[in-house]
């Protein structure tokens, strides 16, 4: 932007921090990936090397300023390092999700296009051929691992190493070249070009300028005292803009060392042997980790379960005071103290959070027992709200004064505005720059000042701290006028172990009703417990036993929203257990795994009309796809059932 | 596309011959497991012997890699005659097998079942392994290197240190293939690796045999029922039929034969 400082004077472009990293810090750790069951790791000095002979090997190649850069594959340290050698040459990289299917890619390699792709492996050179022909403009493929590649002789496909050596070469004979390159980058250029996973409609390319992720990077990490000392562990999708301005951003302005799991199926392993100090992950993974603590725990001897529930019952009552630094009696330190020798200490140490100094949830609503276990136990675990258009971060809970109800307050730099609609505007150094080749968005987005819309409605409270309920398109009003946030009722849904996933409807209508997803390793745990015998999703769903079991859950949903004078209203008078669980090969959730609530609607009219009449169940086909793009139809009888609605004066007694 | 076919039809060189069978015949008492079977394995091919129950196929494949030693006729292995060696002669000689029940250590993890099967490779004596630093250490770590590259071919790093009993039949299954490939053999034996797999496991299988085949250039002699799969993977095949050799050809020929279509695929024709 132009009017915005630089981000540090001459280090305004990644390639710049990487030779200053390389200068100051060259023997320290950059980059780890565990490969051949070692983990591997490169200096700053090493990855300043190999980003500078890929640089070199793309200018060889034939990439020029300005092309894009496609990134396919899992989170490698060497598709990391096409990012920054695709910046120092004046290119911009464009990460894609991994597991997009063909004609997902086609778009965005379509509206953003894209001269040159680096993917991971044979899998995603499949993929991209497979629309190669409809990609003109595509030229040239290159690839990181070999395997599996012998046979394809097509001469736009280069293996990634070769690429390197070749650069090598280019590098003696043309001296300065990669400097001068380097050199001509400016803060304001374009840095990279996220495409937003689109709840709605197409993904958008969000282009962010250098000053954009470095700024933001940096306001962050100075505010947390990140160091480059830390270690973090990258796991979350390359297309994602946390993982770029934490895995990229920060480790580059601080100069951390960013470890890449062995694969997607290892990261709880990698995680235990790296032992991040700085942590990021969606609340799903720390459901999933609590869940299974849970489910070990059940199975363990009886004194040892004994010991666990008397210090987890010590941690949940004053584990977050000691945590925030608040008072607690000499009696519970104390018991808190042996707690972390016995309990808290080794727990932590089986899940890789040992080391753990800082911790970051955001994408969806964490459910407050999971995020207080966490904290209980002394991790600093904390929310974060933000967007691919503000850069990641639009406010973090501050240390000390975390709030479960609330996503903290404005983030260093950032600041925050409601609208009389209620919708949440935010200005910062990381405001987006525009959509790729869509002015109209933009518009509608990005005001002429540079104030951005979020979408989602909330209010600050009284000490600055910001309130999220729900986007603000969503929320409606059933046809008595009460007010229906329905993301609100869905994440209360989502905060037991038993539901995965829920969508409510109720906008212009009578009451409310909800489509409910099990989560099938709770519930089948909990099925295997009582001896219920089942064969798959399908059939589990449509017991009538965990009929019941979610029955309980919508009734405890429906006595706690009695308790909130202006929602209790909304509460779920009809739902169902869906027969199949949404998925995002299907179109029903985003890559990031929200639900696509028209795609849902839709699809599944039937299946709302039933809720809304006096059915009892109601027959359903539906055509799913596979992840190796066959398809097949699932046939099945849905059961409805009630839930139970408490009258807004007995909710205390509920 | 042709571009993205490239796994259904490997660009492998099929060499020479690299096993004869000649008429071997085998009888366990009254029973003629194998009557008079000949037939050749060539380098870099995948061959699939096929046929109903107690046709004699399990039985082919314990006198190739030595188990059972046939009467009558002969084998030769590499030029070499080879009827009446041992087991553990034809795993020096690069032969290796897996097993219709698999054969695992159930307690060991995947890694050491793939360390077990690097055994024969390990050349110092029970002096230095006991004394274990110094040249056992080092030679350890060359075969652990080894076995890593098998468990990274076959995608199985999630479960390296998951004891193998504790694993679901399909990845067991990837495991005794891993520790088959660990004795690099030349000559690969598959007894029905793909036997009472779900869909997706049998798939997965396929490509990993098709991969091992394609990447190290290894021959296999391969049992199996599924004859979608045995038509989509094998370069040539045997059928068998009360221990006699009832068709020898390429899978479409095969296919289209009345004799084994009579005995074997059971579709009625008029």
């Amino acid at each position: 932007m132009s009017g915005e400082p630089t981000a540090m004077s001459g280090l305004d472009t990644f390639p710049k921090l990487l030779a200053r990293n390389s200068n100051v810090r060259g023997d320290k750790p950059a980059s780890r990936e565990k490969d051949y069951g070692i983990w591997q790791t490169w200096s700053w000095s090493d990855v300043a090397g190999e980003i500078r002979a890929l640089a070199c090997g793309l200018a060889a190649l034939g990439f020029q300023r300005g092309d894009r850069l496609a990134i396919i594959g899992d989170n490698r340290p060497h598709l990391y390092w096409a990012m920054t050698a695709a910046q120092a040459v004046g290119g911009v990289p464009v990460p894609v999700y991994q597991d997009s299917v063909a004609e997902e890619m086609q778009y965005v390699l379509e509206h953003a296009e894209c001269r040159f792709a680096v993917v991971e492996n044979q899998e995603q050179v499949d993929k991209l051929l497979e629309v190669r022909d409809r990609l003109p403009k595509l030229e040239t493929i290159i690839y990181h691992f070999p395997r599996g590649m012998r046979h394809y002789t097509q001469d736009f496909l280069h293996l990634y190493a070769d690429v390197q050596d070749k650069g090598r070469r280019h590098d003696q004979s043309n001296p300065g070249l990669y400097d001068g390159e380097v050199a001509r980058g400016k803060g304001d250029d374009l840095a990279i070009m996220l495409y937003t996973s689109g709840t709605t409609g197409r993904p958008k390319g969000v282009m962010l300028s250098f000053d954009n992720c470095i700024l933001t990077a940096k306001n962050a990490a100075e505010w947390e005292g990140l160091t480059d000392d830390d270690e973090m562990l990258a796991y979350l999708p390359m297309a994602w803009v946390g993982d770029n301005i934490f895995s990229v951003g920060q480790a580059y302005v601080t100069g951390f060392c960013v470890a890449c799991p062995e694969s997607s199926d290892t990261v709880l392993d990698d995680l235990r042997e790296i032992g991040p100090t700085y942590f990021f992950a969606p609340p799903r993974i720390f459901e999933n980790i609590l869940t299974t603590v849970s489910i070990r725990i059940e199975d363990a001897a009886g004194w040892k379960q004994a010991m666990y529930h008397y210090f987890m019952d010590v941690a949940a009552r004053v584990g977050r005071d000691i945590l925030d630094g608040k008072s607690a009696s000499m009696s519970d330190r104390i018991k808190y103290w042996l707690g972390e020798i016995l309990v808290y200490g080794p727990l932590k140490n089986v899940l890789g959070l040992s080391r753990m100094r800082l911790g970051y949830t955001a994408g969806e609503a964490i459910g407050p027992d999971i995020f207080d276990f966490y904290r209980s136990l002394g991790l600093n675990l904390k929310q974060l709200y933000g967007s691919t258009e503000a850069s990641v971060f639009i406010t973090i809970q501050p240390n000390g004064d975390i709030r479960s109800d609330s996503v903290g307050v404005p983030a260093p730099g950032v600041d925050i505005r409601v609208e009389e609609t209620g919708e949440v505007m935010f200005k910062s150094p990381g405001v987006f720059q525009a959509y790729y080749k869509n002015d109209d968005a933009t518009r509608d987005t990005k005001t002429q000042d540079g104030w951005v819309h979020t979408g989602d409605a909330g209010f600050l409270d009284e000490d600055g701290h910001l309130k999220i309920i729900d986007r603000a398109k969503d929320v409606g009003k059933l046809n008595d006028g009460t007010l229906l946030a329905p993301k609100y009722l869905e994440n209360k849904l989502k905060f037991f172990p038993y539901v995965s996933e829920a969508v409510t409807f109720g906008s212009a209508r009578d009451y409310v009703a909800a489509f409910i997803n099990i989560d099938l390793e709770a519930v089948g745990n909990w099925a295997e417990r009582r001896g219920l015998a089942y064969t798959g999703y399908t059939d589990l769903a449509g017991r009538p036993e965990v009929l019941d079991l979610i029955k309980d859950c919508v009734d405890k949903v429906n006595a706690d929203l009695a308790g909130d004078e202006k929602l209790s209203g909304s509460q779920i008078k009809r739902f169902l257990i869906l027969h199949k669980e949404l998925d995002a090969d299907d179109g029903e959730l985003t890559r990031t795994r929200k639900v696509r609530r028209n795609v849902v609607s839709e699809r599944y009219g039937d299946l709302i009309a039933a809720l809304y009449s006096d059915a009892t169940s109601c027959p359903v086909e539906v055509t799913v796809t596979f992840e190796d793009g066959r398809t097949d139809t699932i046939r099945a009888n849905l059961q409805i059932r009630e839930g139970e609605i408490v009258r807004a004066g007995a909710a205390r007694a509920a | 596309m042709a571009e993205t076919a490239a796994h259904a039809t490997p660009h492998r060189q099929i060499g020479d011959v690299i096993m004869k069978v000649e008429n071997v015949s085998l009888s366990f008492g009254g029973v003629r497991a194998l009557d008079n079977v000949s037939f050749d394995v060539r380098e870099h091919e995948i061959l699939a012997i096929i046929g109903p129950n107690g046709a004699g196929k399990s039985s082919m494949l314990n006198c190739i890699n030595g188990f059972y030693h046939p009467q009558k006729g002969s084998i030769y292995y590499k030029g070499k005659r080879r009827d009446t060696a041992r087991t553990y002669e034809s795993a020096e000689e690069g032969i290796a097998r897996t097993f219709q029940n698999i054969a695992l250590f159930r307690g060991m993890s995947t890694l050491d079942n793939i360390m077990t099967g690097r055994n024969l490779k390990m050349k110092k004596n029970w002096f230095w392994q006991a004394f274990y630093y110094g040249p056992a250490l080092k030679e350890e770590l060359e075969h652990r290197a080894k076995a890593e590259e098998i468990i990274d071919f076959l995608e199985i790093e999630a479960i390296r240190k998951t004891p193998v009993g504790r694993l679901p039949y399909g990845l067991q299954k990837r495991v005794e293939l891993g520790r088959a490939l660990a004795a690099e053999p030349d000559l690969l034996l598959l007894d029905e690796p793909m036997a009472g797999m779900n869909y997706e496991e049998k798939e997965d299988m396929v490509r990993y045999i098709l991969d091992v085949n394609d990447e190290f250039g290894t021959t296999i002699i391969l049992i199996e029922h599924d004859m979608s799969v045995v038509m989509d993977v094998s370069d040539r095949v045997v059928v068998l039929d009360y221990g006699k050799k009832l068709a020898e050809g390429v899978p479409d020929e095969v296919k289209a034969n009345p004799d084994v279509i009579d005995a074997y695929l059971g579709v009625s024709h008029d």
